[in-house]
């Protein structure tokens, strides 16, 4: 869908984002990750053409993306709001209306979304009579009325209480299997392992990670298993000898759960072959690891000494 | 519908539909229509008569005192105590002083304050009293004296129109009233453009916004939008002003000249007529030619285009300033050191374009009415009274065309980065480099 291909973004001396090139595949949910300030949503506001990167290009579908193209994308910025003093259908409409619909086609779509939703009664209150959760909902419509071919969704979750979240989550996977493609931005790491398809990790303005979610936490993965046998620590340990190194177990009466690491130059195959005649193995799954210890690990990796403030958090 | 005219259209709506938008419509006129009505009502009728006692001990006033409106005299040559004068029902005492000929003095006691009306009165007719005998003292005769004191007729002409009389302070007077409104309008209008500007910050709709429309279409829209509103009011208010005016004034002229009232009083119509003119003439027939002359002097298609240009103008070039303010700040309070600056070069104006009216071939004016921040107002003075060269037009509407595209492109790049820029305390040097950013 979209391709970045070295985007550079300055704000005086400050590097906001320094040679980003990564894919945003069609059709899939990717998550942009990163701590506050690492230039996430930099990087969202040059996708929507509201501000310009100073070097690099953005192709989308494989040409250079133009200013119409921003017709096809639906926005929810994570700062956001909406008039207070405006009655929320008209507000709708308005904001449906600038996006290009007409009114009646704006009108008619919102009146369908806001019975599904169970909100009908909202739509001649003002939006300063709403709650900040209801106010998120209308936002989310208003986001994806026009039917985007392309979701940006910047930090969608938060001021969500869980059985919202739980209803945005439900359409954000709706939309995907619509075709739709989905980028977001969060710090839920669970929400990115039950979301995301493909992830980027930016950090200190760099792209740290880039690719699918799968791919990454394999890539992460340190070799180690977890093993269910029936036997006693002892006999796993020598068991093992060479082929592998036992790092911690917990005893369930004659059961043992013990999680393996793999030695040097050995393969899963050979542990088995130590282990079979040894004890009675009921199991082994390899440890993926999970995605909030990678980013953990990716982020504190090359801690600076002081964290620059960015230009929105 | 165009995005820019949708921006328009719900700047326009939202404002026209709330309750302040109405009562301002209303109050304005009831407040303009009834400051003048109340005033001609108050000045038809004056509160109470005055019957003044005039204390003149050497018997200087000669002459009767004629009474005028609500001012009736009473001559006495006896000390009055105050004890005296407060039981009597005169409502007024004048102590003319012993030597009042030559030291024309007198001391005004009353129970009621007269109106600076009835005190004009009397001070005239005392004043015209005792300049009698002071003639009669002289032994200069009257007719003689009201030849020689005839006060000289100054009448100006510019050479280049011979013929018609000059009325350049006149209609300088014209000029400074629209560039009077000029000045309330785009402060008026301007603040709001600010204010819609920082709503849309605080409310945090606005990167909602441009991510389907430009910042400076979002930036335009609301500066066009509120121009409209602002037009609408005052179309509304000169309407419905007017119709108040006819109405009140119809009411209390009726209550002065009622006809059947004066029919039983043995008035006839024509006598009518014949005190209607009496009173009127002089006056009346003198305003009337001097404000035909005046209107014909003033070229009115070329005022009311400059009024347009200037005024369209001079708006767009505020208020993109003040919309580029409302962009960059955080909060209300914080506007207050950017403000300063946009602010002064109006106040200057108007100060100017008084100096103008008086002293219309000072330098300050020249160059205040060639300056783009000041010019709107300034030469809008100088345009009504014909004081300024074509090409000194020319050069002041050049180089405010240039000057407002500078600046409406200077506000719309401190404007884009400005919306989305939170709890950041923003300085002039912050602004500036604002601009350096690549879109």
């Amino acid at each position: 869908m979209i391709q970045l291909e070295g985007i550079v973004k300055r704000y005086g001396a400050f590097t906001a984002l320094d040679g980003i090139t990564m894919e945003v595949p069609t059709g899939k949910v990717f998550g942009l990750l990163g701590p506050n300030g690492a230039g996430k949503t930099t990087l969202i506001r040059i996708i929507t053409r509201i501000t310009g990167p100073d070097e690099g290009r953005i192709l989308m579908d494989g040409r250079p993306m133009t200013a119409e193209d921003v017709s096809i994308m639906g926005y929810l910025p994570e700062e956001r709001g909406l008039y207070k003093k405006m009655k929320v259908g008209e507000q709708a409409v308005y904001l449906a209306r600038l996006k290009g619909l007409s009114k009646a086609d704006a009108t008619a779509r919102l009146k369908e979304w806001f019975e599904r939703w169970e909100m009908s009664s909202w739509w001649n209150k003002k939006v300063e009579e709403l709650s900040k959760g209801m106010a998120q909902k209308v936002q989310f419509i208003t986001t994806v009325l026009h039917e985007p071919k392309l979701l940006i969704l910047d930090e969608p979750f938060s001021g969500f209480d869980p059985i919202n979240a739980e209803l945005v989550r439900s359409e954000i996977l709706r939309l995907r299997d619509l075709g739709i493609t989905v980028m977001l931005s969060t710090h839920g790491m669970a929400s990115v392992e039950e979301l995301c398809d493909s992830i980027g990790l930016i950090d200190r303005s760099k792209l740290m990670l880039n690719g699918s979610v799968q791919d990454i936490r394999r890539q992460y993965a340190t070799n180690t298993y977890r093993v269910d046998i029936k036997g006693s620590r002892i006999a796993l340990a020598n068991a093992l000898s060479f082929t592998g190194e036992l790092i911690d177990a917990q005893e369930h009466g004659e059961n043992l759960t013990a999680r393996v690491r793999l030695g040097k130059g050995s393969t899963l195959n050979d542990v088995l072959r130590q282990l079979l005649p040894a004890v009675e193995v009921h199991g082994v799954q390899e440890e993926i690891p999970r995605m909030h210890d990678i980013f953990i690990k990716v982020v504190s990796e090359k801690q600076p000494d002081s964290i620059t403030k960015g230009m929105t958090e | 519908m165009n995005k820019i005219n949708l921006i328009i259209w719900r700047e326009f709506i939202t404002r026209v539909r709330k309750p302040s938008f109405l009562i301002m419509t209303i109050l304005g006129p009831v407040l303009i229509a009834g400051g003048i009505l109340l005033t001609a009502w108050i000045g038809s009728k004056e509160g109470t008569d005055h019957k003044v006692l005039v204390i003149d001990t050497e018997g200087v006033i000669g002459t009767k005192l004629k009474d005028g409106k609500a001012v009736s005299f009473f001559l006495d040559g006896h000390t009055w105590s105050d004890s005296a004068f407060k039981a009597s029902p005169y409502t007024v005492r004048v102590n003319l002083l012993a030597d009042v000929i030559n030291n024309p003095q007198a001391d005004l006691y009353y129970k009621t304050l007269p109106s600076e009306f009835a005190m004009a009165t009397i001070r005239t007719e005392l004043e015209k009293a005792i300049e009698l005998t002071k003639l009669r003292d002289e032994g200069i005769n009257k007719d003689a004296y009201d030849r020689v004191r005839k006060p000289l007729d100054l009448k100006k002409f510019d050479i280049e129109k011979v013929g018609t009389q000059s009325f350049a302070q006149e209609r300088a007077l014209i000029g400074f009233f629209f560039g009077y409104f000029m000045f309330i309008f785009i402060f008026m209008y301007g603040v709001q453009v600010m204010r819609g500007v920082m709503e849309e910050k605080q409310s945090r709709i606005v990167e909602v916004l441009i991510s389907s429309v430009k910042p400076f279409q979002l930036m335009m829209g609301k500066i066009i939008g509120i121009a409209v509103v602002g037009f609408t009011q005052f179309v509304l208010w000169i309407g419905i002003t007017a119709t108040m005016m006819v109405i009140g004034l119809a009411v209390i002229a009726g209550d002065q000249y009622d006809p059947k009232q004066l029919a039983e009083q043995g008035v006839t119509a024509e006598m009518q007529a014949q005190l209607l003119k009496e009173q009127g003439v002089d006056a009346g027939a003198f305003d009337q030619s001097v404000i035909t002359d005046l209107i014909k002097q003033i070229n009115i298609p070329l005022v009311l285009a400059v009024f347009l240009f200037y005024f369209i103008c001079g708006y767009l070039l505020y208020s993109s300033l003040l919309a580029a303010i409302g962009s960059a700040v955080d909060s209300e309070t914080d506007t207050q050191q950017f403000m300063f600056p946009v602010t002064v070069p109006m106040i200057i104006a108007i100060i100017i374009a008084q100096m103008a009216v008086y002293n219309p071939e000072s330098p300050a004016v020249l160059w205040c009415s060639l300056i783009p921040f000041t010019s709107p107002i300034v030469m809008m003075v100088r345009v009504a009274m014909g004081s300024a060269p074509m090409w000194q037009l020319a050069l002041s509407m050049v180089l405010l065309i240039l000057t407002f595209i500078g600046t409406t492109w200077l506000a719309g790049r401190i404007y884009r980065t400005g919306i989305l820029m939170y709890g950041k305390k923003v300085s002039w040097k912050e602004m500036g480099k604002w601009l350096t950013y690549k879109g």
